[in-house]
C-alpha cells in the first residue's frame, strides 16, 4: 500500500501505523452493516451544471515563473532523477 | 492603543468611514500586538503593517510572494505565483494581510499538534491544545493578536477551535466561497470561513469572501450577499435537538452550557424538540474513509518536481519520490494518505468509498427531513473543552471523535456556526474553559442562521476573554 502511495515508509513506522490503522478501521467497518443497496451515493453535495466557456488564448503563468519554485530547473523544464536507476 | 484592540472589526470599520480612527493607526496598532505572539499562532508575519483592515490567514491559503506551508515541510520555503481568491477578495473589501496562521498539516487534525512546525497554544491555557486544524487562527483572534482571521473547515476545523478557544466560527454552505489558491484537502468537503470575535464580524467577513469564481468551477457564491444580522429575539423559529448527536459522550460540563443554551433558546421565543438524524452517528466512520480518500489523491502532487522540498536520493525517480514524501509528511498526513489509498484500492473500492458515499446521502437526507419541519440544527460543537497538549495524541481514533458533532454537516454541505455560550470546567479539574454551541442551516440558509446567532449572541453575552498568565 506505502509503495502505491510512493510513500517510502520506516519498518517501525510500518508497525506502528499498521496497528492503528486497523483501530480506525474497525470503527469505519460499522458502516459496512448498513444496507444502502438501493441508495445512490453522493459525490458532490451542491448541484453542479457543467459549464463550458470558449477556447480563447490568455494570459497565463510566465515560463521562468512556473519554473521558479522547482527544486531543481533546468533549460526551462522540471529535472527529475532518471526513471531507471543507476546502478 | 488598547481601545483600538478593544473594538470589533464592524466597530472599527465604522469609526475609520467616520474619521474617528485612522486606518493605518488601526493596521499599526494591530500589527504591533500581532508581533507580541507567544502562542506560536503566527508562521510568517510581514515586516510593517498591512494596507487595510488587518485579518489574519491561514497557511493554507496561496498568496503571491509569501511563504506558504500549509503546515507541511514538504511546502517549507515555498512562495506561491499567485494569490487565492478569498486572500484577493478580502483586499478589494479594504482588508490587509496581518500574518500567516499555523495550522495542522494540510488541515489534517483537530489539536494543531500536526503541525509541522510545532502547535499553536490555547490562549486561554497555555498547556491546552486550541484544536484544530485552523488552530492558529482561532488562537490569534482569542489571544488579542488579530481582529479577526479566515480558516478552512472540512470537518469541523473552523468550528471546533472557535469552540475550543471562545470565539466564532463560521463554516458557510458548500461552494459559497471560491477556492481557487486554497491548498486541497478534501475536495468535496473543503470550504473556507472567517473565525470572529462576534457574530456580526463573522456576517462582515462572510460578505467579503462570498461569491462565484470564474477560477473555481464549483463556487457558486450565496443567492444574496448576507445583510448584517439585527434579530433580537428567536420568535416563531423551530430549532432542533437531534436525540443521536446529543446522548453520546458529552463531557458534563459541556452538557450543562448547552442545556443552559437550549433554555435561552426558550426565552427567547424559539421553540424547541428532539428530531432523528439516523445515519448522523455513521458521520466519522463516512468522514474518515472520504477525507482520506479524497486526500491521498490531492496530495499525490507533492512529489519533489515542481514545487517545494526535494530529498537527497541517488537513486531512480520513484525512491525520489518515495524519500520525498517519507521526509516531507507528518505521521497524520501518512497515515491518511495509506488509509486512503487502501479505500481507493481495487476491491475494496466499493466496501469503503462507494459505502461511505451512501452513506453521505443518508446524512443528507437526514438533514433535509429536518429542515422541512424545523429552522435550524442545534449541537454542542465539541463534546469536551480544550484537551491538554499531548493528551490524544496517541490515540487517532480518540482524536477523530472530537469532530463528531461537526462532521454530519460537512458531509450534508449545509453551513453551521460555532458561538461561545459559556464556560465549563475541564474534567480533570482547573480553570473554567470556553464551550461552543453549534448551529446548523440549510444549505445557503446563511442570513438566517447568522439572525439566529445574533440574537443568541446578544442573549448570552459571553464576554469572558483568556487571561493573561499561563493559569
Amino acid at each position: 500500500m506505502a509503495k502505491l502511495a510512493r510513500l517510502g515508509l520506516a519498518e517501525e513506522e510500518v508497525e506502528r501505523m499498521a496497528g492503528e490503522l486497523s483501530g480506525i478501521l474497525e470503527h469505519v467497518d460499522r458502516i459496512a452493516a448498513l444496507d444502502l443497496d438501493d441508495v445512490p451515493p453522493t459525490s458532490h453535495v451542491v448541484e453542479l451544471e457543467n459549464v463550458l466557456r470558449p477556447d480563447l488564448p490568455h494570459e497565463s503563468l510566465d515560463r521562468d515563473v512556473a519554473l521558479g519554485q522547482a527544486p531543481d530547473p533546468e533549460r526551462g523544464a522540471f529535472r527529475v532523477p532518471s526513471p531507471q536507476a543507476e546502478d | 492603543m488598547a481601545d483600538l484592540l478593544d473594538l470589533t472589526v464592524a466597530e472599527a470599520a465604522a469609526k475609520i468611514e467616520a474619521g474617528e480612527i485612522s486606518r493605518a493607526e488601526y493596521a499599526a496598532a494591530w500589527h504591533e500586538a500581532a508581533g507580541a505572539d507567544e502562542l506560536n499562532a503566527y508562521l510568517w508575519r510581514p515586516d510593517s503593517p498591512p494596507d487595510g483592515i488587518p485579518v489574519a490567514v491561514k497557511d493554507i491559503f496561496c498568496v503571491e510572494g509569501v511563504p506558504t506551508t500549509a503546515g507541511s515541510r514538504i511546502l517549507e520555503g515555498y512562495e506561491p505565483p499567485y494569490t487565492a481568491t478569498a486572500v484577493r477578495r478580502l483586499a478589494d473589501a479594504g482588508f490587509g494581510n496581518l500574518g500567516k496562521t499555523n495550522m495542522d498539516e494540510f488541515a489534517m487534525g483537530s489539536s494543531n499538534e500536526n503541525s509541522a512546525y510545532g502547535p499553536a497554544l490555547n490562549p486561554w491555557d497555555r498547556g491546552r491544545v486550541p484544536g484544530g486544524s485552523s488552530g492558529g487562527s482561532a488562537a490569534v483572534v482569542a489571544g488579542g493578536l488579530a481582529p479577526c482571521a479566515i480558516g478552512t473547515d472540512t470537518g469541523g476545523s473552523i468550528r471546533q477551535p472557535a469552540s475550543l478557544c471562545g470565539i466564532v466560527g463560521l463554516k458557510p454552505t458548500y461552494g459559497a466561497i471560491s477556492r481557487y489558491g486554497m491548498i486541497a484537502f478534501a475536495s468535496s468537503l473543503d470550504q473556507c470561513g472567517p473565525l470572529t470575535r462576534d457574530v456580526t464580524d463573522a456576517a462582515m467577513l462572510l460578505g467579503a469572501l462570498q461569491g462565484k469564481d470564474p477560477c473555481d468551477t464549483t463556487s457558486v457564491g450565496l443567492p444574496e450577499a448576507p445583510l448584517l444580522p439585527e434579530r433580537e429575539n428567536l420568535t416563531g423559529l423551530r430549532f432542533a435537538v437531534p436525540a443521536e448527536l446529543s446522548r453520546d459522550a458529552v463531557d458534563a460540563g459541556v452538557r450543562e452550557v448547552f442545556e443552559a443554551t437550549l433554555a435561552r433558546i426558550e426565552e427567547l421565543g424559539g421553540t424547541l424538540a428532539e428530531v432523528s438524524l439516523p445515519h448522523a452517528e455513521h458521520g466519522i466512520s463516512a468522514y474518515y474513509v472520504i477525507a482520506p480518500a479524497e486526500a491521498s489523491s490531492n496530495l499525490a502532487r507533492y512529489d519533489g518536481v515542481r514545487y517545494g522540498m526535494r530529498a537527497e536520493s541517488s537513486g531512480d525517480v520513484i525512491e525520489m519520490y518515495e524519500r520525498t514524501r517519507a521526509e516531507g509528511f507528518g505521521p497524520e498526513v501518512k497515515r491518511r494518505i495509506m488509509l486512503g489509498t487502501y479505500a481507493l484500492s481495487s476491491g475494496y473500492y466499493e466496501a469503503y468509498y462507494g459505502q461511505a458515499q451512501k452513506v453521505r446521502t443518508k446524512i443528507a437526507g437526514d438533514f433535509a427531513a429536518a429542515f422541512a419541519d424545523f429552522d435550524l440544527v442545534v449541537t454542542p460543537t465539541s463534546p469536551s473543552v480544550a484537551f491538554g497538549l499531548g493528551e490524544k495524541t496517541d490515540d487517532p481514533l480518540a482524536m477523530y471523535l472530537n469532530d463528531f458533532f461537526t462532521v454530519p454537516m460537512s458531509l450534508a454541505g449545509i453551513p453551521a456556526i460555532s458561538i461561545p455560550a459559556g464556560l465549563a470546567e475541564p474534567p480533570g479539574g482547573g480553570p473554567r474553559l470556553p464551550v461552543g454551541f453549534q448551529i446548523a442551516a440549510p444549505a445557503f440558509g446563511e442570513q438566517k442562521l447568522l439572525d439566529a446567532a445574533y440574537a443568541l449572541e446578544r442573549a448570552i453575552a459571553f464576554d469572558d476573554r483568556p487571561g493573561g498568565d499561563d493559569g
